[in-house]
């Protein structure tokens, strides 16, 4: 099994999928010649030429305006939105056309296609180039939003998300990118979008994460295994929207406690979301009010200051410390 | 010599019937005392249905369009090219922090001196300013800092602070949205009765935008006191200008919308001066906006993260440095005999001291505070914000014990 980073594996992923589906195209500003400003597609438009391997104008808008249009004619289209903060030019094309062909068409006109992007702080960026903001999409009915963690669920969720038969947001951790490399599989793995993950098996509380938040999250619950002996479980969210909300449940009622991580604005945020649903169907095994360590709700501030923006491990053991103190 | 790839540089008139403005349909307009029209520069008539092009000094530094040679005084020459040299060794020093790990990511001006500074010579002080991130040159004409600049591209929001008398807008990042707020403090401006104009840039990628075409027909509608500036450096990031158009050139797009144009020589500062002060003096007579295209070229990186070297070749480049604004203008300089090798060496080492002074202050205060994140959210900031403050400053009290 070869060792990868996130953005090799990405890479890895839309080979395998440009290779095995003749329809896949991707598109997007600078992904063509330059490979994409993280390189994420370094490479492809030799292997695959400019008619699937299209560098666009500099317009969001347009971007997933016309790669609506290219679904419906039976492509797949791959389209890169070089920032997440960018997707807010495409919030048109979004909510109004690629959310909705599939249902406004009567099931004629599917959108079989996939909107990457990166998101999330911690790289030093100007204004803009930090936002996570997930909600939003998860707000959207007729997407689906995934979020992978790591290089071996980054490949084969964004396999399954060229798959998959309806639009995908697919939120790229580009803090992660480059941070880690783990043996990936010769073999695309199969994986299902709307399934979360349990990392780590525990008893005591579970912790809900995604994205970038899972290695504060894991490096959290090293320290409070080993130092504070508790025995923490642990959940990688991985599907935003639709939502496991059955492993969710099934966890808390077993541990009776929970602490929520993301890096987004608290406000109406994913962790509002599985606390309502907890609420629902896991109340009476509830022992603590569930927690939340989240973004603040403010802009993502100037990156001298991001790291105290950012939840971070000692953040995550203090919560989970009030938590369980909690009788 | 290698072909110019980039940018077409034959002369450009539309086949489009000549169409003439007509000004007198808006009888409401406000009354305004334009100031007096200078007398040292004239420029060609800018109307809608012809695309003039403007050169007055060509690449040798000699003067191709004798008509419109500005006949400025020579401190006013002397102030213009220091200020070109000035956003030069900025630029130059900011890239040595940056590879030294003492500035962030930004994006460098180095090649378009000549239409930054062009584009901010005829302003007023009251005049307004919607500048994209790659304006160095124009944000020190206009009163920004060199300690201000050096802060806010390595991430402290202090650099942000707008500096007093100056009616700026903080850069935008995001590719051609400073241009609608700018159309809007025009449309502003106008019903203030303020005889204030306003000037916003923004790249040749950011055409693509559908908001510049909209901000267009707003400013057009609306005949508001503004003039679009679009520096055609060549690419946004990897992209040569021919992705993002199907015309040969850029100046054609705003005639559309009822908004006369220019394609001007971005590296040849005359021209921009020229081009500049007439559009500026439309703005303010009340006969509305005007586009100007300004093909210069991007001579160094897109921004410290990126590798041209991927998308473009050095032979490009090269050719392009023999186009360099700078050497230009300093070759018609000398040749007026305003100019000297002892001035030149002169005043770039003070450029570089003053570059070096700002340094020696953006060290003094680069301190971050992490404490006012919050303090510029609202007015008066929500009580359950106030709370999520207070947990916040618990945080940052806590590290700081832990320390
Ligand atoms: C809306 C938006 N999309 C994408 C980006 C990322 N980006 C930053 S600069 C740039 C290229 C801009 O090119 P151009 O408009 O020609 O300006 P230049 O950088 O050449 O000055 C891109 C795509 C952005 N900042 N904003
Ligand atoms: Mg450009």
């Amino acid at each position: 099994m070869p060792q990868m980073n996130m953005a090799e594996s990405l890479n890895l992923a839309l080979d395998e999928c440009m290779n095995a589906d003749e329809r896949v195209c991707i598109m997007g500003e600078d992904i063509a010649v330059n490979g994409g400003v993280f390189r994420i597609t370094k490479g492809l438009l030799e292997k695959y030429g400019e008619d699937r391997v299209i560098d666009t104008p500099l317009a969001e808008n347009a971007i997933i305006g016309t790669a609506v249009g290219m679904a419906i004619t039976g492509l797949k289209p791959v389209a890169e939105i070089q920032f997440s903060g960018f997707t807010m030019q495409a919030f048109d094309q979004i909510e109004q056309n690629m959310a909705r062909y599939r249902n406004r068409s009567r099931g004629r006109y599917p959108v079989p296609m996939v909107l990457r992007t990166p998101y999330g702080g911690g790289i030093r960026a100007v204004e803009h180039h930090s936002e996570s903001r997930e909600a939003y999409w998860a707000h959207t009915p007729g997407l689906k939003v995934v979020i992978p963690s790591g290089p071996r669920n980054a490949r084969s969720l964004l396999n399954a998300a060229i798959n998959d038969p309806d639009p995908v947001i697919f939120y790229e951790p580009k803090a992660v990118y480059r941070a880690y490399r783990e043996d990936v599989p010769d073999e695309p793995e199969a994986i299902e979008i709307g399934k979360a993950q349990v990392v780590r098996t525990g008893s005591d509380i579970t912790l809900i994460a995604y994205g970038a938040m899972m290695r504060p999250t894991l490096e959290a619950t090293e320290d409070l295994v080993d130092l504070h002996n508790v025995d923490v479980e642990v959940i990688d969210l991985l599907s935003i929207s639709p939502m496991d909300t059955q492993t969710l449940v099934d966890s808390v009622s077993k541990t009776g406690r929970c602490v929520i991580v993301h890096e987004g604005p608290r406000n109406c945020g994913i962790a509002a979301e599985i606390i309502a649903r907890l609420n629902e169907k896991a109340f009476e095994h509830l022992e603590a009010p569930v927690n939340r360590v989240t973004g603040y709700d403010i802009h993502f501030p100037h990156f001298q200051v991001e790291q105290h923006y950012l939840p971070d491990p000692d953040t995550i053991i203090q919560a989970v410390k009030q938590t369980l103190a909690y009788e | 010599m290698p072909k110019d790839t980039i940018h077409q540089t034959q002369k450009v008139t539309p086949s489009a019937p000549e169409i003439a403005v007509k000004s007198s349909q808006f009888s409401r307009r406000p009354t305004i005392t334009p100031p007096k029209p200078r007398r040292d520069i004239s420029t060609p008539s800018i109307a809608l249905g012809e695309i003039p092009n403007l050169q007055i000094l060509n690449e040798k530094g000699e003067v191709s369009d004798p008509a419109h040679e500005p006949k400025l005084e020579s401190a006013e020459h002397l102030k213009i090219y220091r200020a070109m040299i000035l956003a030069r060794k900025l630029d130059t020093r900011m890239l040595t922090m940056q590879r030294q790990g003492e500035m962030g990511t930004f994006a460098p001006g180095m090649g378009q001196e000549a239409t930054q500074v062009g584009q901010i010579y005829p302003l007023l002080q009251k005049d307004w300013f919607s500048p994209s991130y790659r304006s160095f040159g124009a944000q020190l004409w206009r009163g920004w800092t060199i300690e201000g600049l050096m802060l806010l591209w390595n991430g402290y929001a202090d650099g942000f602070n707008i500096p007093d008398g100056v009616n700026d807008l903080p850069f935008s990042i995001v590719i051609g949205s400073q241009v609608a707020t700018a159309t809007g403090v025009a449309m502003g401006l106008k019903r203030q009765k303020d005889n204030a104009v306003v000037v916003t840039n923004f790249g040749d990628g950011a055409i693509s935008q559908g908001i510049i075409g909209e901000s267009f027909n707003f400013a057009a509608v609306d005949k508001a006191p503004i003039v679009f500036v679009c520096e055609n450096n060549g690419y946004a990031i990897s992209m040569p200008v021919q992705k993002q158009t199907g015309a040969d050139f850029l100046a054609g797009r705003s005639l559309g919308y009822g908004i006369p144009s220019m394609r001007v020589d971005g590296n040849d500062i005359l021209a921009m001066i020229v081009a500049m002060n007439g559009a500026v003096d439309r703005a303010r007579r009340g006969e509305g906006p005007t586009f100007l295209e300004a093909v210069t070229y991007r001579m160094s990186l897109h921004t410290t993260a990126d590798d041209p070297k991927v998308y473009r070749k050095d032979e490009e480049v090269e050719y392009w440095k023999t186009r360099c604004p700078i050497a230009r203008y300093e070759k018609y300089l000398i040749n007026k005999d305003l100019l000297s090798i002892e001035a030149i060496e002169k005043i770039a080492t003070e450029c570089e001291q003053e570059v070096l002074a700002g340094r020696e202050r953006f060290r003094e205060l680069a301190k971050a505070n992490p404490r006012v994140v919050f303090d510029y959210m609202y007015q008066t900031l929500p009580a359950e914000l106030q709370e999520q403050k207070q947990e916040y400053l618990n945080k940052l009290d806590r590290k700081e014990t832990d320390q």
